[in-house]
């Protein structure tokens, strides 16, 4: 990633914490496209961005069994892309991404972040859970 | 956060299940359930009108082909009504245009359905 230039007015870190339930999604959701909103994002990508880290927060719930566990989100925002990194404490090992186009309901989510997103890395430690990494470019 | 499900007999021997608002892993149970209860009635031929709806994710589309796979068990179909280019695009991306029928308007989802 390039460094932002001194006092770029993009330029910032967004950290949030929710619950890892279904009714917080929304919470990270409409975050996200608040913070996106202050990019040069179309509405189109906002949109995009809302629908990804929805997807990641399910993931999230679900690696961790409906618990609740904290779902940590950092935002780092630059004058070209938009990086956002999912953090779970969920021990499950989540799905291998399907290859291909999804029809099967399994792995639906993940394929919606990789076609949507730019770039998507994803791991997994047993001890400590999930860390799922994406990053979505101005005018991708 | 909000979900409306209307459900509502149409005058072709269908069903139209009217949502609106926003389908996520918090409010699809709902959708989920409505669209159960149905098919547990008999109901096997379904429009599901998506025109007031603004968002929709993975769960939601879970819901939506867990239906059409049931009403297909007893011959039926699930069609949609969705014009909002922001959810036709989901619908393009997954290759689900490939496997629901999808709508501009309730008319030709069910004319589609007879």
């Amino acid at each position: 990633m390039p460094e932002p230039a001194t006092g770029d007015k993009y330029f910032g870190t967004v950290d949030l914490r929710i619950p890892g339930k279904p009714e917080w999604v929304a919470v990270a959701r409409l975050t996200i496209a608040a913070i996106a909103n202050r990019l040069p994002f179309t509405v189109e990508e906002i949109e995009d961005l809302k629908l990804a880290i929805a997807e990641a927060c399910t993931n999230a719930i679900q690696a961790g069994g409906g618990n609740g566990e904290p779902i940590d989100i950092r935002c780092e925002t630059a004058a070209d892309h938009l990086r956002i990194v999912v953090r779970d404490r969920g021990t499950k090992k989540p799905e291998p991404v399907p290859a291909g186009k999804a029809t099967p309901v399994e792995g639906l989510g993940v394929f919606l972040i990789q076609a949507l997103m730019d770039g998507v890395e994803h791991s997994f430690d047993a001890a400590r859970g999930s860390e799922l990494i994406m990053t979505k470019r101005v005018g991708s | 956060m909000d979900i409306k499900v209307n459900v509502r007999e149409s005058s072709d021997d269908a069903y139209v299940v009217e949502l609106g608002g926003e389908i996520d892993v918090y409010t699809s149970p709902k959708v989920k359930d409505a669209i159960t209860e149905l098919i547990d009635q008999g109901h096997y031929n379904l429009v599901i009108n998506l025109e007031k709806v603004r968002y929709i994710d993975s769960t939601g589309l879970g819901v939506l082909i867990g239906g059409l796979k049931r009403v297909r068990e007893h011959g039926g179909s699930v069609n949609l009504v969705c014009t909002n280019p922001q959810i036709k695009k989901i619908f393009d991306i997954t290759g689900l245009v490939k496997i629901f029928g999808i709508y501009d308007d309730e008319a030709g989802a069910q004319k589609a359905l007879a």
